[in-house]
């Protein structure tokens, strides 16, 4: 392989992976739900992504033809996490208030 | 002719080139089975879409596409070092942002895109009082977040739809 | 080079994956856990295609395509029994 081809693959993978493990520590180390929320949607998303592109990058290099499918995966990884991370953040704010109702009646 | 063969026809370019990528192009007859499911499937799910989406510029999309991609690396940049440094100094807030949008669908856009680039989650559109809710990690100056937000994101997509 | 690029994703991407373990056990919220499943979901979907490169086949990769449909499904459904104590209404 291209040593040029060979060096972005490896470097789109050790960003990837980097940027995979931050989003959790990240979850694992802040101090809150909503603040948790935010490496994995942003972080994550974006290692996967630039895991995806690697291969994608990798097959076509190696393989006769095109890799296109892995940018689908990446297409559809960038358009779900927002929605994900939307519906959790209403469910955590839904579960919150219902908590404080439930004091405010208990009282 | 053209509407009645097309119903949808963003939605059967966006299938077909979805297809293609999927199956890698590969040859001719994975693309004829394209074309077909691309013009079939439109039909059988028209009850299910809301009504066609009306974009005024898409010459104006490539260029916004671009700036939130460049966007989304910086973000990331600045969550990844707000992760690993001291987590007592973030100030995170809740932020309400008021929208000119009047379109769901564009609204939804926003919010995508808002969860996606810098520090910030959208929790909710508010669409009685066309208000945008989200979570920031790290906001010490709220107004500004909110200007920011209003100039380089919403101002684009009401061009791009209205 | 590629090779030891690929040895060391496994290993960050492992180390990511004890720590959404640790947070899918310790919660405190059922939010935060599903949270962590879902992050569980997508660094498996990292692995898989790490493994793809290594194996140099692109097989493993029809495996990621659908743990990502299928991770998104479950998240949605999980988050919308929260909010509505049902999945399909």
């Amino acid at each position: 392989m291209n040593p040029i081809i060979e060096f972005v693959v490896a470097s789109l993978i050790l960003l990837g992976a980097a940027f995979a493990l931050l989003g959790s520590v990240g979850l694992a180390r802040l101090p809150d739900f909503f603040t948790r929320l935010h490496g994995p949607t942003k972080a994550t998303t974006l290692g996967v992504g630039a895991m995806v592109l690697a291969s994608a990058v990798y097959f076509t290099a190696t393989q006769p033809g095109v890799s296109l499918h892995e940018i689908a995966v990446m297409l559809f990884l960038f358009i779900t996490a927002p929605v994900s991370a939307h519906l959790l953040a209403k469910a955590a704010l839904h579960r919150r208030t219902a908590a404080h109702d439930k004091d405010v009646d208990d009282r | 002719m053209m509407r009645r063969l097309l119903p949808r026809p963003a939605l059967s370019l966006a299938l077909f080139l979805l297809w293609a990528a999927l199956t890698n192009a590969a040859s001719l007859a994975t693309l004829l089975l394209g074309v077909l499911l691309s013009l079939a499937l439109p039909f059988i799910t028209l009850r299910f879409w809301p009504d066609a989406r009306r974009i005024a510029r898409p010459g104006l999309i490539p260029g916004f596409a671009a700036r939130v991609a460049w966007d989304m690396l910086l973000a990331n940049w600045a969550v990844a070092r707000r992760v690993v440094g001291p987590v007592a100094k973030l100030s995170p807030a809740f932020i309400e942002v008021p929208l000119d949008l009047r379109d769901p669908f564009a609204a939804t856009v926003l919010g995508s895109i808002v969860s996606l680039t810098p520090g910030t989650v959208s929790i909710d559109v508010d669409r009685e009082r066309w208000v945008l809710q989200l979570h920031a990690l790290d906001a010490p100056d709220p107004d500004a977040l909110v200007r920011e937000i209003k100039r380089r994101y919403e101002a684009p997509i009401k061009e791009i739809f209205s | 080079m590629l090779n030891f690029a690929i040895e060391a994703g496994f290993m960050l991407i492992g180390i990511a994956m004890l720590l959404n373990l640790w947070r899918l056990l310790r919660g405190p919220d059922i939010t935060d856990r599903i949270l962590a499943l879902d992050t569980l979901n997508i660094n498996a979907i990292a692995l898989l295609v790490l493994f793809g490169i290594r194996e140099a086949s692109s097989a493993y990769f029809e495996a990621a395509l659908i743990l990502a449909a299928m991770g998104f499904v479950a998240t949605i459904a999980l988050c919308k029994f929260l909010l509505r104590g049902d999945i399909i209404e």
